[in-house]
């Protein structure tokens, strides 16, 4: 038995990345539900508009905190800032007083329709976007998301580190194909299974949890391609630095579960510390799930969204160039040998 | 055209470069083997001649890709693609037409039978035999296989030496990794590596002509450390040369040069 603990510690030992795997993780896990894991909500960003905005603005009281305050705008303009997530409640003053929930912002609305004591008197809140509060209705867009991000990460991942344990990714380096075929090549079937993942999931979504979907299938589809180029990068970039299999998944895992727990799908960003809302705004979930949502829920249209998009198309560039580039000098003889082109007759 | 690699070195870091200052001619029809034991540095030459991205000085002559055959020690096929697949992916990469000559190798290999199955579901010495089957497929100008007959079997050697030298009768540069000194004896010409170092360099008969002082044959050796058994009896080397030298043959030479370079036994 002395044998085999003492063969299992030397093993682990030169097993670096398990065993910062094994101190790391409780670390993070014990940060991020200890300070990012809450469904009780601090701050509800709450938009007063109509004649008597600044009046009601200042009456307003903790956890209501008033981001927009526009006197001059109207009812369709308080519902318009909802839709594009400019604000998780609206308040319409005037002859005709409303209070309106974004429903598609789950535990924001149920925390504000707990403590809508210090809304104005006689108006009921109305939920847009969600209105039964489903939790599927929220869930299930985001899980879209997820979804795509376990599978371009993991798969591809896999599929790409494969090729050098098994010694064909040196055979490929030396074959007469252009790396841009080999990458292509390589990434080509994970991008359709990605796309195909990802219409299964949404028509089943929609199909058996009766989420609606009002938006735009355009809008879905761009949001949907740079996710999916941005976890493919991520996916490939993992493989370049991973040497086996089991390398990548610990990796992968490591990637994925922040993105889980980190981005919005289940607890809301407004109630995370804001040194670790900035880790969720270098994730690329953190816009899918808002746009996503948009578009299931709230038919938010392009342009309220054009922040979450350049951000995930940023995210997309950076991490698919980068690994465009590791990968590329993985199959490049000529750059990573140093050989004299002249030599290389 | 002659290809090979002029005073080529690969250091790794570590300390002791994996190839240090080596040159290797590979002329058309001619094999050149390449010998050594493990560690010696013969894949990583061999895998730079291929043009595997590895940081390497020193001047490499090699064809365009599409004229390179490779076959890595691990034999390069695609394990979940069938032969015929395997067959398919290498003629497509190099657009090559490989037409009848891809059931002429197969045929010549003994995998005929085997089109249809999955390179991970063939035994060891065939997906060797595969191996050199896709690095010669495109008739390339510059045969490069990494160890192909380990792990084969006595007939299965002789018939991937009989396609190499087929290679070689059509015109190909080969250059073949090998640790059996038996199979470098049928080179046209060999390069020993010991340590990433050449320690011989030439035909099989220059070298073992080359060889300095003699061999003997002993029931029981007088210097351990200069002996080496054969069979039940000892062969012994002899730095000033003996009376009752016996004729030497590849492998003294290749032990000699060993012992010569302090290699010790």
């Amino acid at each position: 038995m002395k044998a085999m603990i003492l063969k299992e510690f030397r093993q682990l030992r030169r097993d670096k990345r398990t065993v910062a795997m094994l101190v790391a993780m409780p670390l993070v896990l014990l940060i991020v539900f200890g300070y990012a894991a809450r469904f009780d909500i601090s701050d509800i960003r709450t938009a007063v508009v109509g004649p008597a905005a600044e009046a009601v603005e200042s009456s307003l009281q903790e956890p209501f905190d008033a981001v927009v305050v526009d006197p001059s705008a109207g009812d369709q303009e308080a519902r318009d800032l909802l839709r594009d997530g400019r604000a998780s409640v609206a308040i319409v003053t005037g002859s005709a007083p409303a209070v309106y929930v974004d429903g598609a912002d789950l535990f924001t609305a149920q925390s504000a329709l707990r403590r809508g004591g210090n809304l104005p008197e006689g108006v009921q809140a109305e939920i847009l976007f969600n209105p039964d509060l489903s939790t599927s209705a929220v869930m299930v867009p985001g899980l879209v998301g997820l979804v795509l991000l376990a599978m371009g990460t993991i798969i591809t991942s896999l599929g790409v580190v494969r090729e050098r344990q098994e010694g064909t990714l040196e055979q490929l380096a030396v074959l007469p194909l252009r790396s841009r075929d080999v990458i292509a090549g390589k990434i080509a079937p994970y991008a359709l299974i990605g796309v195909f993942d990802l219409v299964l999931i949404t028509v089943v979504g929609l199909a058996v949890f009766d989420v609606p979907f009002r938006g735009s299938v355009w809008v879905f589809a761009a949001g949907s391609l740079a996710f999916l180029l941005a976890v493919l990068g991520i996916g490939v970039l993992i493989s370049t630095v991973s040497q086996t299999q089991g390398e990548a998944i610990q990796l992968a895992i490591m990637v994925v579960l922040p993105q889980v727990l980190l981005s919005g799908l289940i607890f809301p960003l407004t109630s995370m510390p804001i040194g670790v809302r900035w880790v969720s705004y270098g994730l690329p979930l953190t816009y899918f799930v808002v746009i996503v949502r948009g578009v299931f829920l709230k038919a938010t249209p392009f342009g309220p969204l054009i922040v979450p998009f350049l951000a995930l198309v940023g995210l997309a560039t950076a991490f698919f160039g980068l690994a465009m580039f590791r990968f590329r000098r993985v199959l490049t003889p000529a750059r990573a040998a140093r050989v004299p082109k002249e030599a290389a007759a | 055209m002659t290809w090979g690699v002029e005073d080529l070195t690969v250091d790794f870091g570590g300390g002791t470069p994996a190839l240090d200052g080596v040159t290797l001619e590979a002329r058309p029809g001619e094999v050149t083997a390449v010998v050594g034991g493990d560690g010696a540095g013969k894949t990583t030459l061999l895998r730079v001649l291929a043009g595997v991205p590895i940081p390497s000085r020193g001047r490499v002559h090699r064809p365009d890709a599409r004229k390179i055959g490779f076959m890595p020690a691990t034999s390069g096929a695609l394990r979940d693609l069938t032969v015929a697949e395997n067959l398919e992916f290498i003629a497509d990469a190099h657009r090559f037409d490989a037409g009848e000559r891809a059931g002429l190798l197969l045929e010549r290999a003994g995998l005929a039978p085997f089109r249809r199955r999955l390179a991970r579901d063939l035994s060891g010495g065939m997906r060797q035999k595969l191996g050199v089957v896709l690095a010669m497929l495109t008739a390339p100008d510059l045969l490069i296989l990494d160890e192909p007959t380990t792990g084969v079997d006595p007939v299965s050697r002789s018939e991937v030496w009989r396609l190499i030298g087929s290679a070689a009768a059509g015109g190909t540069a080969v250059v073949v990794a090998t640790a059996y000194l038996d199979e470098a004896e049928r080179a046209t010409t060999l390069l020993m590596l010991h340590g990433g170092r050449a320690l011989l360099a030439g035909t099989p008969a220059d070298v073992t002509a080359a060889m300095p002082g003699a061999v003997v044959d002993r029931a029981v050796p007088t210097d351990r450390d200069r002996a080496w058994p054969r069979g039940a009896r000892w062969r012994q080397w002899l730095p000033g040369g003996s009376p009752d030298a016996e004729p030497p043959d590849l492998e003294d030479a290749v032990i000699v040069a060993m012992l010569g370079a302090g290699a010790g036994r």
